[in-house]
């Protein structure tokens, strides 16, 4: 054969393998929205979740004083868009509640004396506890309080030239004797104190590997689960299995039990690790830790057996896994602020148990929250696990096709 | 239809569609207790479609059975813990060894803690596992697995055994040890349903029924389905079988022909005349086409007749007994 003709017959061989590879993707539906969704998906959210300024985070005011100037001052926070006021608050310990279960990311606390130490013209000192266990929040609400601070420094120099300003008069009427003179107001005597709480270095390590675990459980979870079933469908034990009198719901339990140990055993190995490597500290109980982290890894593997019921072979179910697994990753506050995602990407991300982990194991890791502080996180995911559950054994047909 | 048994597969009217094309096909089919029952018929004939209805695994998309008093598919569930199935490709668990395989078996049929030791015992010893206790699945040999496989079908006592093509790729002997375990079983009152390829297994059975495209084409007891071909088959002998095929091919006498070795069996075509005449007319038409030293003499004829005449179109439905 001429060398001309074995190149023809390897070319032809070549593209008949193309044609039918081609064939195949066309007409494998998983794969094809595997191919375009998956890049789209990536830079849908992407996109829109990488958004490392901080907006709205969720701001509790602790106002002792109870003034005009201080509601200035608090709107004028809020007017950096930085902070949103959710709560008022009494008391620090109702402030450290919310801090510590992660309602809010701040706490503005304006002492009683404020608008003395004000008028007086030294030691007037508003403080902002925050949230440091996400650097990145902590990082957005320092710079926002020095932005604070140089305004106020501003706004004490214009008295000087206008002298009175609205922001004084209520200090005036509240009984003190005269208003600030403009000697007496130097611009270094209001001071904004940032008080980085539970992370004050504001490692980075810290905040990102208690939420790796979250991350890795959720793949490794749902990868176990989602083979679970599409496995026994490609070696041909599920057609012994469905003739035995085993219920759909047993199947589904029995196949998620064993790796409930699996996944504590992950926990404990990354927060080792963590602990060697990192320093990422554990603030809470281990047995706090351990009972939030069973309804995360039961979900997971409801989820993962969902998956297998749906899918037609393992490969397909590796894919759907995939499909949940970018989201929970971009789209929990694994990656960015939950606080600095859009509104409709935070709506995405409150189905996902994986954003309700990382407050549970943030919670407990680093701020040292009782697991009853975190209840709410933890009736989401418990609610995830349910309707995951359900459907999982409500699809899984003891029938042939 | 046979009377008297009890009836523990009554089908009525079972027919599967995949798409367009009827895997089963209108079946009605009746198997008494303690009866081993064959299911005949080539590949695609519908045979393992019609164990997974009648076992509920497969909704039918027309017809219903009751099998052991069990409406299937509404009841299919509660016919599960009195059945036992093999399938056709293994599919106990291959990671597993044979006791483990044999103790997830007997756990998901419910047996108790005690029965599962006796049980588990029994069936090691019974179908020579003890040694493989601990051998992964995946380690046996086509013959043991099919043991292994039995044994796990059986572990819970079912009343129906149910056994698709259960020797398929077995060496002859594995499958003589296989069969004495069937007679064993049904002499115990278990009712086996086994659809098979081998005519030497089939002849076996108390009754056999053939499939075709769904249909069923024959029913009867083996000496029932053998006795309309009495006098159709003829055995040909004399120089080179294979010089024999083609001429006795084209003789309008012969329906098919099959190479024995040097021989040439042969089944003659409805219609045709008596044994000893279609012989010496076969003999002169041979002559005539220059094999003037060949000998034709009646022969006895085998289930593969029966399966070549059905193949031909024949029904043999007229032998049901």
């Amino acid at each position: 054969m001429s060398a001309l003709a074995r190149l023809r017959a390897k070319l032809q061989r070549t593209l008949a393998i193309a044609r039918k590879e081609f064939r195949q993707l066309a007409r494998d539906r998983m794969t094809l929205g595997f191919v375009v969704g998956i890049p789209s998906l990536q830079l849908v959210l992407f996109g829109y979740a990488i958004n490392l300024d901080v907006r709205q985070v969720p701001t509790a005011v602790l106002d002792q004083s109870r003034s005009a100037i201080s509601r200035k001052l608090v709107a004028q926070l809020e007017a950096t868009q930085t902070f949103h006021v959710t709560h008022d608050v009494a008391d620090e310990g109702a402030a450290f509640r919310l801090l510590q279960s992660g309602k809010v990311g701040a706490v503005v606390v304006v002492p009683d004396d404020f608008p003395r130490r004000l008028q007086r013209g030294r030691g007037a000192i508003i403080e902002i506890l925050t949230d440091a266990s996400n650097p990145t929040v902590a990082s957005a609400v320092a710079a926002a309080g020095q932005g604070l601070d140089r305004w106020l420094a501003e706004r004490l120099d214009s008295f000087r030239t206008a002298g009175e300003t609205p922001a004084l008069r209520p200090a005036a009427r509240d009984g003190t004797a005269r208003g600030p003179t403009p000697e007496l107001v130097r611009p270094g005597a209001i001071r904004i104190e940032v008080l980085p709480l539970y992370n004050p270095e504001r490692r980075t390590a810290v905040f990102i590997v208690p939420g790796l675990v979250g991350v890795i459980l959720t793949m490794t979870m749902m990868l176990m689960t989602a083979l679970a079933i599409v496995r026994e469908r490609e070696r041909g034990s599920f057609e012994f299995l469905i003739a035995t009198p085993v219920r759909s719901s047993e199947v589904m339990i029995g196949k998620i039990l064993p790796y409930l140990l699996v996944g504590h055993v992950q926990v404990a190995l990354v927060l080792g690790l963590g602990r060697v490597l990192f320093d990422v500290p554990l603030h809470g109980s281990p047995l706090d830790l351990g009972l939030g982290a069973l309804p995360f890894l039961a979900a997971m593997l409801a989820l993962g057996l969902l998956i297998s019921t749906a899918a037609r072979t393992q490969f397909q179910a590796i894919q759907m896994a995939f499909f949940f697994f970018l989201p929970s990753m971009l789209l929990s506050g694994f990656m960015f602020p939950f606080e600095a995602m859009p509104r409709p990407a935070q709506w995405i991300g409150q189905v996902l148990p994986l954003t309700h982990f990382l407050r549970v194991v943030r919670g407990i890791l680093m701020k040292g929250a009782p697991i009853e502080a975190l209840a709410a996180e933890v009736w989401a995911i418990v609610a995830f696990l349910v309707v995951a559950l359900v459907v999982a054994t409500l699809s899984f047909r003891k029938r042939l096709e | 239809m046979s009377a008297g048994g009890e009836a523990v597969i009554e089908a009525r009217g079972l027919t599967r569609r995949f798409g367009s094309k009827r895997a089963v096909d209108g079946l009605d089919l009746r198997v008494e207790r303690g009866e081993i029952f064959g299911c005949l018929g080539p590949n695609g004939s519908g045979k393992s479609t019609l164990m997974r209805m009648l076992l509920g695994l497969l909704a039918p998309s027309e017809g219903s059975a009751r099998v052991l008093g069990h409406e299937i598919p509404r009841d299919a569930e509660a016919l599960r813990p009195a059945v036992g199935y093999m399938t056709q490709r293994f599919s106990l668990y291959d990671d597993l060894d044979v006791r483990e395989n044999l103790e997830f078996g007997a756990e998901i049929f419910g047996l108790s803690r005690a029965r599962r030791r006796t049980r588990i015992a029994a069936a090691l010893d019974r179908y020579g596992l003890a040694g493989y206790a601990r051998t992964r699945a995946a380690a046996l040999s086509g013959g043991w697995k099919q043991r292994l496989a039995l044994a796990v079908a059986t572990i819970h006592e079912p009343e129906l055994l149910v056994l698709d093509e259960p020797t398929a790729g077995v060496d002859p002997q594995s499958r003589r040890a296989f069969w004495a375990q069937l007679f064993e079983l049904a002499a115990q009152g278990t009712t086996v349903f086994v659809s098979t390829h081998y005519m030497d297994e089939a002849v076996r059975c108390h009754r056999l029924c053939f499939l075709r495209d769904g249909r069923r084409v024959a029913l009867g007891a083996p000496a029932a389905l053998l006795r309309p071909l009495a006098g159709r088959v003829l055995e040909v002998e004399g120089g080179r079988a294979e010089a024999l095929l083609a001429p006795l091919a084209a003789s309008p006498l012969v329906a098919s022909t099959t190479q024995l070795g040097d021989a040439v069996h042969l089944l003659l075509a409805r219609g045709a005349p008596g044994p000893e005449q279609a012989a010496s007319e076969i003999q002169r038409f041979l002559a005539a086409g220059g094999l003037p030293d060949v000998r034709v003499r009646p022969g006895i004829p085998s289930l593969e007749d029966v399966f070549v005449a059905i193949l031909l179109g024949e029904s043999s439905e007229e032998a049901a007994a």
